[in-house]
């Protein structure tokens, strides 16, 4: 059993893995970020040496003072499809919101370590949150249209940005998140008369239509049925020629199908058994991920033991 | 969550005590005698129901019935008098009630909308501040109308603005008086545009401003609406604070926006109707038509505008 | 800086750098905006310093005239008379006379309506009684006070003779007021019964009980709060109601409960009395602010009472 190598491997240490990113990957990103300096022409066989949209050093979410998730560290890649999963309440989401900032919006929130997107610092005294969430857009858990057309909810973005050519902007993101057959007739109806699954290409062709480079997804696909699901994640590994996505999701099927790297989280309790917060266990490939985890407790989630 | 005693708690044991009352009782009843106590009670309640409708209708079938014979054009063309009962008409109350209201609109779309806008959007609700402003335009709905029009007299005609008798100064008063009305039916209408708009919105890249312009306000603007005409039909209604700061009766000359000595619709209903004549006071229900034609027809598009798209989200 | 350049050139595949994060502009439009729309809110502060500040005024030159005791504990209500007495409680009598007929009137029937639109009422009766009640809501109290005194007054003496020989009576503007006030409690405390969990009804009903039992003994109790606050605010406006008794109960300050004796209300005799063009700083103008900060501080604490029963209610169930 390989799984018991490995669950030995880590419980020698097991205080390193709650408080530091996960060794192995911290190494490997390091050393292969060094190689690629020297040696550029090699980088393209090694997952890790991709170009990093985020790198995420020691963050720490909270609310009201309370840790929603503990000092994760993690690279994100370019034009690859980044999974976050594990149990509810492991902080998944907030930690995904905090890559575009959109848990500014919480007045309680507050964000500790360094979060650098191109290696600018994304909390940085000069960094402008409305624009930072121009380059890194979002979809939502539930399909959320704007109480307008089909045609009015691809042009908002556009329009307040200032954007130009708006047609053959709404005209290209529809048909990016393949929805331009099935709509291109009504494009003047009210988007709450789609279906759900629609509504959610609606809004994926909604944050394309302002030329993101990133788009995070939270769980984007719960509120569907699988036939729409199927066509989402479609969507997504087309997506990712152009955009690097990062997506939360407790389907773990969903993330071993879009994703190439999986990062999962666990509820870590404390004592008293009062305070929970969520915390980085495993970053890796997902194939990694999925067939030979590094850490126990990642085995025990994927294999259903433990949910 | 356990153990401390909440109101929430508090009222669950109050239910669950009631409860147990009906059960206890629902054990050792007779049926015969409970629906018969039932019918009692529904009867009672559908009585309840008839006299409050039948009293509020008698209100506006008396008014028709007893000013209908006086009800003509020349009503609303005529200035009033006070001792020339046949030939007395409405018209500079009526232009005095219109510019009022003009005045009120002016006002109060901008400030209401605006101070909502603020206290949904904007404000956060922790701080002390911004709670006391709530608690503050809360109370401010309950004041009576009469001490709106104390204001106006010492704060607005005379006092710190020293406006003088004048029209602006009933329109402004007015305006106070109904501005709660405003505030508190658009913060609703604002509170029912779902959170996820303004996410969806901000997630693209607009700015805070550019999101409550462009989605929720336009989202909210029927709740707005209504709030709006409420309030504008609540201002044509009062007549308490006018009293106060120099709507005066028999004015038979146009008003003007900052002239003084105007009039207003209710306010020269009142005077007829507490003079002692039947003929006067025949003369104060042809003006309540007139009013209340007005203001049923406001309430009513309100009314209907707010249950249309109380539903939508 | 340094660290960020490194990252910078060991970017392998950086064909296309990144947008600028920082702010094109530094959005002063959006902090004016702000700032505006903060000031709107600021007016109703102001506002009611404002009311503060002119009832307060007055009301201490009054009371630098006349001693407070004769104010408050005396009943022999002249302010305008030559010698003048100021016992307030004659004109609070009168208020408390109109308004309590007119509770007695509403509270009952608007508990009842409130009981039969959510209880009883199918939604299509529950779809047009509801928004006729509430357009009735808006019917000017002018128009009430005018239908008091030539439609009620006559109906009501046909049961009350003795009402034939008063031209004005507590009791006439007291049922006007009950119709005023009766959609303010029928709509609160029916928004407060519907907003009860269905599942208490559910509970009861499942155990057998009759729906009246269920109204009356689950509902009522889970829903309290809120039908408290919509009596306690419906108090509020009645003390606070001009010209009905203005019209109806006439300027007597008599002292009397009784439903066919004519009084004088607070509101009445600030109404009456700041009409004439009275000379700033005499005693008769520090009286009216007296008589109004009396007013704003009874109905500033029914106010906040019902404000925070509804709070709490809210806090319950939402």
């Amino acid at each position: 059993m390989t799984s018991g190598a490995n669950g030995q491997l880590t419980e020698q240490d097991p205080k390193d893995e709650m408080t530091s990113r996960p060794e192995p990957t911290h190494e490997k990103g390091l050393s292969q970020q060094i190689a690629v300096t020297a040696e550029p022409a090699a980088a393209g066989e090694d997952v890790w040496a991709k170009e990093k949209v985020f790198e995420v050093n020691n963050v720490t979410v909270s609310y009201d003072g309370k840790a929603a998730v503990k000092d994760v560290s993690m690279d994100i890649f370019r034009n690859e499809v980044t999974a976050l999963i594990g149990p509810s309440g492991c902080g998944k989401s907030t930690l995904l919101r905090c890559l575009n900032r959109m848990n500014d919006l919480v007045a309680s929130a507050e964000v500790e370590g360094e979060i650098l997107y191109h290696g600018n610092d994304l909390y940085g005294p000069k960094i402008d949150p409305v624009q930072v969430r121009k380059v890194i857009g979002m979809v939502f858990q539930k399909p959320n249209p704007f109480p307008k057309s089909i045609y009015d909810n691809i042009a908002f973005g556009p329009r307040v940005l200032g954007l130009k050519d708006i047609d053959e902007r709404v005209e290209r993101a529809l048909r990016g998140a393949a929805l331009w057959d099935e709509v291109k007739d009504r494009l003047k109806d009210n988007a709450y008369g789609m279906s759900g699954g629609q509504q959610q290409r609606l809004c994926i062709a909604r944050t394309m239509a302002v030329d993101p480079e990133v788009i995070l997804m939270d769980e984007p696909c719960s509120a569907l049925d699988p036939i729409s699901t199927g066509k989402i994640e479609d969507l997504m590994t087309e997506l990712k020629e152009q955009y690097s996505i990062v997506i939360v999701t407790h389907n773990m099927q969903q993330a071993a199908r879009v994703s190439d790297k999986t990062a999962f989280l666990i509820v870590e309790l404390d004592s008293t058994e009062n305070n929970r917060w969520g915390q980085l266990v495993e970053y890796d490939e997902t194939e990694k991920v999925f067939t030979n985890p590094e850490d126990p407790r990642t085995e025990d989630y994927v294999t259903g033991k433990v949910g | 969550m356990s153990g401390v005693r909440t109101p929430g708690s508090e009222r669950a044991r109050l239910a669950t005590a009631g409860a147990r009352a009906v059960t206890a009782s629902a054990l050792s009843r007779q049926p015969a005698k409970d629906r018969i106590k039932g019918n009692i009670f529904l009867a009672l309640l559908l009585a309840a129901v008839t006299i409050a409708l039948v009293g509020l209708s008698a209100l506006v079938v008396q008014a028709f019935i007893e000013g209908g014979p006086r009800f003509s054009l020349s009503l609303f063309t005529d200035p009033p008098s006070s001792l020339n009962v046949e030939n007395a008409g409405f018209r500079p109350a009526l232009l005095g009630t219109l510019y009022l209201i003009l005045g009120v609109v002016v006002l109060i779309v901008p400030l209401g909308i605006g101070s909502a806008i603020y206290l949904e959007e904007y404000a956060d609700s922790d701080r002390w501040w911004n709670r006391a402003i709530e608690l503050n335009i809360q109370n401010l709905a309950g004041v009576p109308s009469i001490i709106y029009g104390i204001l106006g007299l010492a704060f607005i005609v005379r006092g710190p603005l020293d406006l003088g008798f004048i029209l602006a100064a009933g329109s402004l008063t007015l305006a106070l008086l109904v501005l709660p009305v405003v505030i508190l039916a658009a913060r609703e209408a604002l509170r029912a545009v779902p959170p996820s708009v303004r996410e969806g919105s901000l997630a693209l890249g607009a700015t805070q401003w550019q999101t409550i312009r462009k989605q929720v306000l336009p989202a909210a603007i029927p709740g707005v609406a209504t709030g709006v005409i409420l309030a504008i039909s609540r201002a044509i209604g009062e007549t308490a604070p006018l009293l106060l700061v120099g709507a005066t009766t028999f004015v038979t000359f146009n008003p003007t926006f900052f002239g003084e000595n105007f009039s207003a619709l209710p306010v020269l209903i009142y005077q007829y109707a507490a003079r002692p004549q039947e003929e006067f006071k025949v003369l104060a229900a042809a003006g309540v038509i007139v009013m209340l034609i007005v203001l049923l027809a406001m309430n009513s598009f309100a009314v209907w505008l707010r249950n249309r798209y109380e539903q939508q989200w | 800086m340094e660290a960020r350049d490194t990252i910078g050139v060991s970017r392998p595949f950086g064909t296309m750098p990144s947008r600028s994060l920082e702010a094109p502009s530094p959005r002063y439009g959006e902090k004016l905006i702000k700032a505006a729309l903060a000031a709107c809110a600021i007016i109703s502060v102001l506002t009611t310093t404002g009311i503060v500040v002119s009832l307060l005024l007055p009301t201490i030159s009054f009371f630098g005239e006349v001693n407070p005791a004769d104010f408050f504990l005396h009943s022999d209500w002249a302010p305008t008379f030559s010698p003048a007495t100021f016992g307030v409680l004659s004109i609070v009598v009168g208020t408390l006379s109109t308004t309590l007929w007119g509770m007695l009137f509403a509270v009952p029937i608007g508990l009842a309506i409130a009981i039969y639109l959510s209880e009883y009422a199918s939604p299509r009766a529950r779809k047009i009684i509801k928004p006729v009640i509430e357009v009735l809501a808006g019917i000017p109290t002018v128009a009430i006070g005018l239908f008091a005194i030539t439609a009620l007054k006559p109906f009501l003496e046909n049961f009350i003779p003795a009402l034939e020989s008063t031209p004005f009576a507590a009791g006439v503007a007291g049922v006007a007021i009950g119709l005023m006030i009766t959609p303010i409690i029928a709509s609160i405390s029916d928004d407060a019964m519907r907003s009860v969990p269905g599942g208490l009804r559910e509970a009861a009903y499942g155990l057998g009980s009759t729906r009246m039992k269920v109204a009356t003994r689950v509902v009522l109790p889970a829903a309290i709060s809120g039908v408290v606050a919509s009596i306690v605010l419906a108090g509020s406006r009645a003390i606070g109601e001009t010209m009905i008794v203005l019209l109806a109960a006439g300027s007597q300050a008599t002292d009397s409960f009784a439903f066919t004796s004519p009084v004088q209300t607070m509101t009445a005799f600030i109404a009456t009395t700041a009409t004439g063009d009275i000379a700033t700083g005499t005693i008769t103008y520090d009286t009216i602010f007296a008589v109004g900060s009396l007013l704003f501080l009874m109905t500033l604490v029914m106010n906040v009472l019902a404000i925070r029963l509804v709070r709490r209610f809210r806090e319950v169930y939402e």
